[in-house]
């Protein structure tokens, strides 16, 4: 497999998409590019990454990331491992930290992990030799989802630069919402947010985002539209008052979407609450980008997985 | 305390001494635990017998520091802290006495738990003044029993750490404390605001993708709590001040006749938000560290006299506590030992006076908590701090004296330090 980039990974981690340039950005893009095409072939496997070693340790239940990792992991040949909270001794009362340094002992390359609290990809660097993925961290970052949503855009758009892309929903809580909001904004396109007020958090344009106050301002026109998963904890939170008034008022029906482009996309990280922030018909209809992100994401993280392992 | 040791002539130092109004380069005796005199010039003749004479040039001799907020964790945590420990941490911080927080394992809320704190000072290196509760078990329920917390030797009550969220409860404890002239400390915070927050809510919560505590969760509690000690007409305290609005009330409060005092941190003056930068929990505590216009309004409360004292809220955690996830971590760091070298930065960015620098380490703490000090009077308790300005030094590891290690500020370089600490006339810490 031959890799025409000009410009080099120079991360060993991917924490966040704060951390990656443009040129970071567009070289992930680039390769998962090339990469998808494997995932097309009757076999489906490269030996890119034989000999290395992946293990999944992820802290909250993922059935999608942890597979998506997985399946990037196996098609480049490189060994994987689950570990999933419940079999873990993270159950025992063990600390990251032990965690962290067991894992060490075994020599892994990568280790990808998902935790509710943000940040904790960060303290597993310090305590590990090992590169790391953010699987997703807290309501931090969710790089690797960033980047394949990215990717899809640039897929049915050319371009991402000069487009508007309005996410709508629960943006307090969403790691999803960070990720894009710092990955689009940082490859030139417009981000508008809105959504509940209690669920826009204070200094979100500090990120780049266009605070919209009505559905309508932000859907404008737009060329992309992302609905975000609202969790229903967040109605005894007093953050919404039920789920059928969210629905109602700010879950994104063909009513909302007539005010965006008539070519724009319709895109949701998943799993998502149908009927409740996206209506059904518009989830399986001809806009939806939904099953195509879900593609992406084997080759954004095979991709990522090549990168970081040494690749260039 | 005081016991037979030799007496001390400390000359050549810089006096101060608020209270007196005096700033001037003069000599204090020191005989059996008390200030025997102060002058220009001691002859030989009129010292006592085997009295020592210790050189004080170019430092400042102060009345000694009172650390009025300091969490010591014995009993229950002495894996932290202990009251051993922790008193020579004090000492080698330049305090010659501390008032420890109830927050312990049992909570401070009854004489038998201040008796015992008392029986672990006995020894210490440091004056130890115990904080009862102001509820039984700091559960905010019920009022703990005042008389007997302030017969065995409580200065004050407080449920710090918790915050007393029953508005008549604090009210009730305000006119009760009254009865035995005991200051309340009020730990305030809106439990409801704060809720699972982890740091100061604003930009950088936001990007960090951590749950953030607003300011009005202080700010509402304060103005609760001024609200109810002048409708009590009862002394208040209002403990590590954060936010530039709580400093803005307790300036209105004093302004109208309320009784409010107030205490701030180093921290607070110091760092702001951005000391957490990748999600150190060395940076992490409750108050939650600010923004830069909260410490240059926290600076401007010390200089004008609206907070009244600073106190490290030493707070002792080991690795378990503060090696993970930050949304895990224990808040708090301790601060018995970069407290003065921390204030006397004010001091060199002329924020602070020396004078008003002593008032808030000595004089207005022994005025709130009602104790002996904060004095050079002849005749006064002997509790003495001596500062050097010009000592540098970088504060490393090896240094720290707390038996725990949990501060952001190892690695920094400090300019002036305490350099001998003096308690009933004994020397409890010097490096002169
Ligand atoms: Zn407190």
């Amino acid at each position: 497999m031959t890799m025409e980039a000009a410009h080099r990974f120079p991360h060993k981690h991917l924490l966040s998409l704060e951390d990656l340039s443009r040129d970071d950005i567009g070289l992930v893009l680039s390769v998962a590019a090339s990469l998808k095409e494997i995932s097309t072939r009757s076999i489906k496997k490269v030996p890119t990454l034989r000999g290395k070693t992946v293990i999944n340790l992820f802290f909250e239940p993922s059935t999608r990331t942890r597979l998506s990792f997985e399946i990037a992991a196996k098609r480049m040949s490189a060994d994987t491992y689950n570990i999933a909270a419940a079999t873990s001794s993270a159950r025992k009362g063990e600390s990251l930290v032990d965690t962290a340094r067991n894992l060490a002992a075994m020599a892994p390359d990568v280790i990808v992990i998902r935790h509710a609290c943000s940040g904790t990809p960060q303290l597993l660097t310090n305590h590990i030799d090992a590169s790391v993925i953010n699987a997703g961290d807290g309501a931090h970052e969710h790089p690797s989802q960033g980047l394949l949503d990215l990717m899809t855009v640039q897929e049915h758009k050319g371009r991402i630069a000069g487009l508007t892309v309005a996410i709508i929903g629960d943006i307090a809580h969403s790691r999803v919402a960070h990720s894009n909001i710092i990955g689009f904004t940082k490859m030139g396109a417009r981000v508008r947010v809105a959504g509940p007020a209690t669920l826009i958090p204070p200094g979100i344009a500090r990120l780049g985002a266009q605070v919209c106050s009505t559905m309508h301002k932000a859907v404008d026109n737009a060329d992309v539209v992302m609905a975000l998963r609202i969790q229903t904890e967040r109605q005894n939170e007093s953050l919404v008052p039920s789920l059928r008034e969210y629905a109602r008022f700010f879950g994104i029906s063909s009513r909302t979407i007539a005010a965006a482009k008539p070519d724009a996309i319709i895109m949701h990280p998943g799993p998502i609450n149908r009927g409740v922030e996206l209506d059904p018909a518009l989830a399986d209809g001809p806009r939806s980008v939904i099953l195509e992100q879900v593609t992406n994401g084997v080759a954004v993280r095979m991709a990522l997985l090549y990168l970081i392992m040494g690749g260039n | 305390m005081a016991s037979p040791h030799p007496p001390l002539l400390l000359k050549n130092g810089r006096v101060i001494d608020p209270v007196s109004g005096t700033d001037k380069r003069c000599a204090i005796l020191v005989a059996d635990g008390r200030i025997a005199g102060t002058g220009k010039q001691f002859r030989a003749s009129s010292l006592p017998a085997g009295a020592r004479t210790i050189d004080l040039k170019g430092k400042w001799l102060c009345p000694g520091f009172i650390d009025m907020h300091v969490h010591l964790r014995e009993p229950g945590e002495e894996y932290k802290e202990t009251i051993a420990s922790g008193a020579r941490a004090a000492a080698a911080g330049g305090f010659t006495a501390v008032a420890c927080m109830p927050n312990t394992r049992p909570v401070n809320d009854c004489a038998t738990v201040t008796a015992l704190i008392l029986e672990q000072a006995r020894h210490a290196p440091a004056r130890v003044y115990p904080v009862g509760a102001i509820s039984q078990g700091s559960r905010g329920e019920a009022l703990a029993e005042y008389g007997e917390l302030k017969k065995a030797g409580a200065v004050a009550v407080s449920d710090d750490g918790r915050p007393v969220t029953n508005g008549q409860l604090m009210r009730r404890a305000l006119e009760y404390a009254g009865n035995f002239g005991l200051r309340i400390i009020s730990h305030a915070e809106d439990l409801g605001l704060s809720g699972v927050g982890v740091m100061n809510e604003g930009d950088l919560s936001t990007r960090l993708g951590l749950r953030g505590i607003p300011r009005p969760a202080e700010d509402i509690m304060v103005y609760r709590d001024i609200s109810l000690a002048c409708y009590t007409r009862r002394p208040i305290h209002i403990a590590h001040v954060s936010t530039k609005e709580t400093v803005a009330l307790i300036r209105w409060a004093k302004a109208n006749g309320c009784q409010v005092t107030a205490e701030t941190a180093p921290h607070y003056f110091t760092l702001t938000e951005e000391a957490i930068g990748k999600y150190n929990t060395l940076a992490k505590m409750n108050p939650p560290l600010r923004t830069l216009e909260d410490v240059a309004a926290i600076k401007a409360g010390l200089a004008d006299g609206t907070i009244d004292a600073i106190a490290s809220d030493h707070a002792p955690h080991s690795p378990l506590e503060k090696e993970v996830e930050f949304d895990l971590a224990a808040n708090g760091i301790i601060g018995l030992e970069t407290a003065v070298p921390l204030a006397l930065e004010l001091v060199r960015a002329g924020v602070l006076t020396e004078a008003r620098l002593v008032e808030l380490f000595s004089v207005n703490p022994a005025r709130i908590l009602g104790v002996e000090g904060g004095t050079l009077a002849e005749g006064a308790r002997a509790d003495l701090t001596v500062i050097d300005p010009a000592r540098k030094f970088v504060y490393t590891r090896d240094m720290v004296v707390s038996r725990s290690a949990n501060t952001p500020f190892l690695g920094q370089t400090f300019h002036g330090k305490a350099v001998l600490t003096i308690v009933d006339g004994m020397i409890t810490h010097s490096e002169l």
